[in-house]
């Protein structure tokens, strides 16, 4: 490991480093709010060197796609934006749970410790391309989760942690054996090796995917990948998992955990199963999934009576409109431009990052005052706490995928893609849920500002709260209206992708 | 002894694992068919490298000896590092079980259903 390797590492050195000075320094200081100080001026660090590093590729000083540490890892633009990512949604994360955490009293420091070592986990499988280190870093990533689902030490909490760990624990046994029999099949957990060997090994036409151990592995590691970005079939974890743990961990885990989910689903099918043949036909596995999420995380969200587990199906529709970007990736007919499917999934990741966490924050805000997530109790909030509502209408509002928000572009360019690629039909599948989704969506809203509150006393919010909510709320609107530069940092990030595989 | 064999053992296993976790009651022995699952795949990956031609020898005859042993040994440093993170995950499988008994007196996976919309 050489100095330059090290400095192409640093983004997740400097994290996990971060990490366990927190972990240090809460042994010295008695009051626990500095800190979050600490962890929030901290992520400078890693941000910083994840900037320069972007710096370096469009400078030219450093190699594209430069392989570290025996050509594991890479850096690319792809895996640099899911970095940006990630810092960002671990910083309003940390805001978010400045308040919550209190209830843990000595604990705080470990909370914010197992959220940055679980981040520096999705942000290497955003850049590994190799079939061990995407299952170390996938491991790396849920752990942590598990025991932060756990964090609150009750009943719920204990149940929900439990229930995570043991999914996790299923899915990443299906995602080892599907790993396993493709490493069997070509020779390699390197994924451009994997590419090279099924581009030259004999495709028997009667079978699907060219051979049954191929369709095998491939199976497999979709229902693995699928459990983290909680796609339909793999599902059934996310509403309980989501209620019983603490917020912010919720919020964490449908940002984060979803994005990283993403971005390594894309790494791995476009550099190892990319050629023309395969992907035909793992387009048409993630098209039929993207249809079900969506349908079902929508119809049963309509019947949800808690506020955190109406957002849990939400987060599992969404996960189906993300989908449909990544069935139509791949098809590549239409206009020819095959990164427009990359690129619409990158840009609704980032879009969804924003408006999740400004609905996240304002329910945190809210519901930790009145010690309630019944969306019952949000009855009347307009008049208790006017900003907190407005702040949770815009984000449900873009959720719900209406101008001048960011849901709407990126709903907008995910189902472009997906004209593109000839799947009309998955577009309207996707259009008339966002109809069904608006129904359950704005019956909270009616509910905040056309119902009487249970009581007059107002609900007041935290700074970091009120940070997080800005920060979250701007991101909403400006990438909203003024998209063109994230779509083409989106645009760049997904060609990166496609020239490495 | 074929490669067959080995296979078809990792199967077995693997199923056996997978019908445990999804049936048994008690977290504990959900953990251990988690395990043995685990174990199936290790099976798996040992078997078929030994096998299988590494990929990088077939493409570069003039590879180097180093990169001949660490192609040859991909599949058992796989099944070390499932080994290592599945002890990981036991250990805080347990640790979480331990917590749920103490609140509510019962391993039971069934009886963790609190949460019901």
């Amino acid at each position: 490991m050489t100095m330059h390797d090290i400095y192409l590492l640093s983004p997740e050195l400097s994290l996990a480093g971060l990490a366990t000075l927190v972990l240090l320094v809460d042994l010295i200081v008695k009051r626990k709010s500095y800190l979050f100080v600490l962890t929030i001026v901290g992520l400078a660090v890693p941000l910083g060197f994840t900037l320069a590093l972007l710096g370096s590729l469009d400078g030219a000083s450093m190699m594209e796609n430069e392989g570290v540490l025996r050509d594991t890892l890479v850096v690319d633009k792809f895996g640099l934006f899911f970095k940006l990512l990630l810092i960002s949604a671990v910083a309003i994360v940390s805001l978010l749970s400045i308040d919550y955490v209190k209830r843990f009293e000595q604990f705080q420091s470990e909370f914010l410790v197992l959220l940055m070592y679980s981040a520096t986990g999705m942000m290497l499988m955003a850049s590994t391309k190799e079939l061990i280190t995407i299952y170390i870093a996938l491991e790396l990533s849920a752990l942590p989760v598990a025991a932060l689902a756990a964090f609150m030490r009750d009943g719920r909490s204990a149940e929900s942690g439990l229930k995570f760990l043991i999914l996790s624990g299923i899915s990443s046994a299906l995602l080892l054996y599907g790993m396993v029999l493709v490493f069997g099949l070509t020779g390699s957990t390197q994924l451009d090796d994997i590419a090279e060997r099924i581009a030259t090994l004999a495709i028997y036409t009667d079978q699907p995917f060219g051979s049954y151990a191929l369709l095998m592995g491939v199976v497999l590691m979709v229902a693995g990948f699928g459990f983290k970005i909680t796609a339909f079939p793999f599902q059934m974890w996310a509403p309980d998992v989501y209620e019983g743990a603490p917020t912010p961990v919720t919020a964490f885990l449908s940002v984060a955990s979803k994005a990283a989910g993403f971005a390594v689903i894309l790494r791995v099918f476009y550099s190892a199963f990319g050629i023309e043949e395969l992907s035909i036909e793992w387009s048409a596995i993630f098209a039929v999934l993207a249809a079900l999420s969506m349908t079902i995380g929508n119809l049963v969200a309509i019947a949800q009576r808690s506020m955190k587990r109406l957002l849990a199906y939400s987060t599992i529709a969404h996960a189906g409109y993300i989908m449909v970007g990544l069935a139509a990736v791949s098809t590549r007919a239409g206009s020819g431009d095959s990164s427009l499917g990359i690129s619409a999934v990158l840009f609704y990741l980032s879009g969804y990052a924003a408006m999740n966490l400004a609905v996240f924050s304002a329910v945190i805000a809210i519901s930790n005052r009145i010690n309630s997530d019944a969306i019952s109790d949000f009855a009347g909030m307009a008049r208790r706490a006017p900003y907190l509502s407005a702040v949770l209408a815009f984000g449900i509002v873009s959720l719900t995928g209406i101008p001048p928000t960011v849901g709407f572009i990126a709903k907008v360019y995910v189902f472009g893609a997906a004209v593109d690629a000839g799947l009309e039909w998955l577009v309207i599948i996707g259009v008339l849920n966002s109809v069904i989704a608006a129904y359950y969506y704005l019956r909270v809203i009616k509910l905040m500002y056309l119902s009487e509150p249970p009581s007059t006393d107002s609900i007041e919010s935290g700074i970091p709260l009120r940070l997080a909510m800005l920060v979250t709320s701007a991101g909403v609107l400006l990438f909203g209206l003024y998209p063109t530069g994230l779509l083409n940092f989106v645009k760049s990030a997904a060609q990166a992708l496609l020239s490495t595989s | 002894m074929s490669l067959e064999n080995f296979l078809l053992v990792g199967a077995i296993l693997f199923s056996i694992g997978m019908y445990g976790a999804i049936s048994r009651r008690s977290a504990v022995v959900v953990l251990m068919s988690l395990e043995l699952m685990f174990t199936a795949v290790n099976i798996t990956a040992v078997a078929l490298s030994r096998y299988v031609l590494p990929a990088g020898l077939i493409f570069d005859p003039s590879t180097t000896s180093d990169l001949v042993t660490r192609s040859l040994l991909t599949g058992h440093v796989f099944a070390i590092f499932i080994i290592t993170v599945g002890a990981a995950e036991v250990a805080l499988g347990v640790a979480i079980v331990i917590m749920l008994y103490r609140n509510r007196e019962t391993v039971f996976v069934t009886d963790a259903n609190q949460m019901r919309h």
